[in-house]
């Protein structure tokens, strides 16, 4: 039953992958990221989820969902400092950080401060980090 | 902030051939892996980070971001150690100081937070007030004031 499940998913998830690769367009929502945008959601309760999938600027194959920014704008944040507020993400999205996820830029914001500067920032370019272990387990 | 962000393109272009300070040598293997060894190696040096590559060959454009950072604020006196070279000291840091990714970055042996947390520190103006409680001072504040005097 529970193979049979799994074997269920597995199956959407590859056709999903399949289906954004043929797009192939930005927008395309793989597995991956549809998980993190639930588990913030239910976690921190957002005012504003920005995220973007990023993996393409990295020595990663394409459709891949390894790489992640994200601008998370909650009320929960008041009165955390920038390192707290990173361990809430960091917390809710455990299980994407252990497995597939390798690199997720966070911005982590009051309501307030997203007002003074609202936008999701673009992150350093790849230097060649995940080319070179890539193959490693 | 737009005008520090410029400043500090020219700062960064300033320092680009000047890397490679005594402190940044000192990039080693850690030897152990418990969180003691770990906790020690962290309260070495008052400024340590945990890299993907060297100070001078990042490979990684956030562990990238924090060399520059740092360079920016004339900080040479670091200890780097570079997590692809040691797969344990890869894992183990993110057990220690509980974050999963990697760079890490500490100041006298507190861990601080990663590229994210260190680029908005240096926005706000908090890195050179913590780097001033570990009694070094940021060449940016130099910088201000010889702006201010021309």
């Amino acid at each position: 039953m529970l193979s049979g499940r799994l074997a269920g998913r597995v199956v959407s998830m590859a056709g999903r992958v399949c289906l954004s690769r043929s797009s192939a367009g930005a927008g395309t929502v793989g597995p991956v990221e549809a998980a993190i945008r639930a588990k913030l959601e239910q976690a921190l309760s957002p005012e504003v989820l920005e995220l973007r999938n990023e993996s393409r600027g990295h020595a990663v194959p394409p459709g891949s969902e390894t790489h992640f920014r994200v601008a998370v704008v909650s009320s929960r944040f008041e009165g955390l400092s920038p390192l707290q507020r990173h361990r809430l993400v960091h917390e809710a999205l455990s299980e994407e950080l252990a497995g597939p996820v390798h690199a997720l830029a966070i911005q982590a914001r009051t309501p307030a401060q997203w007002r003074e500067n609202p936008q999701l920032d673009m992150s350093p370019p790849c230097m060649g980090g995940s080319k070179k272990t890539r193959g490693t387990p | 902030m737009n005008g520090s962000l410029g400043r500090a393109a020219a700062a960064l272009l300033r320092w680009g051939h000047s890397a490679g300070g005594g402190g940044l040598r000192r990039a080693a293997s850690s030897g152990g892996r418990s969180a003691e060894q770990l906790d020690a190696l962290v309260k070495k040096d008052k400024v340590v980070v945990f890299l993907k590559g060297t100070p001078e060959q990042p490979q990684c454009g956030f562990s990238n971001a924090v060399v520059q950072i740092l360079r920016l604020h004339g900080v040479r006196d670091y200890a780097a150690y570079n997590v692809l070279d040691d797969p344990e000291l890869r894992q183990g840091i993110k057990d220690y100081s509980n974050w999963p990714t990697i760079p890490q970055v500490f100041l006298n042996g507190e861990f601080v937070g990663g590229c994210d947390i260190l680029l908005q520190m240096h926005q706000n103006g908090d890195l050179v007030e913590e780097l001033k409680k570990l009694g070094i001072r940021s060449v940016l504040l130099d910088e201000k004031k010889d702006q201010e005097a021309k």
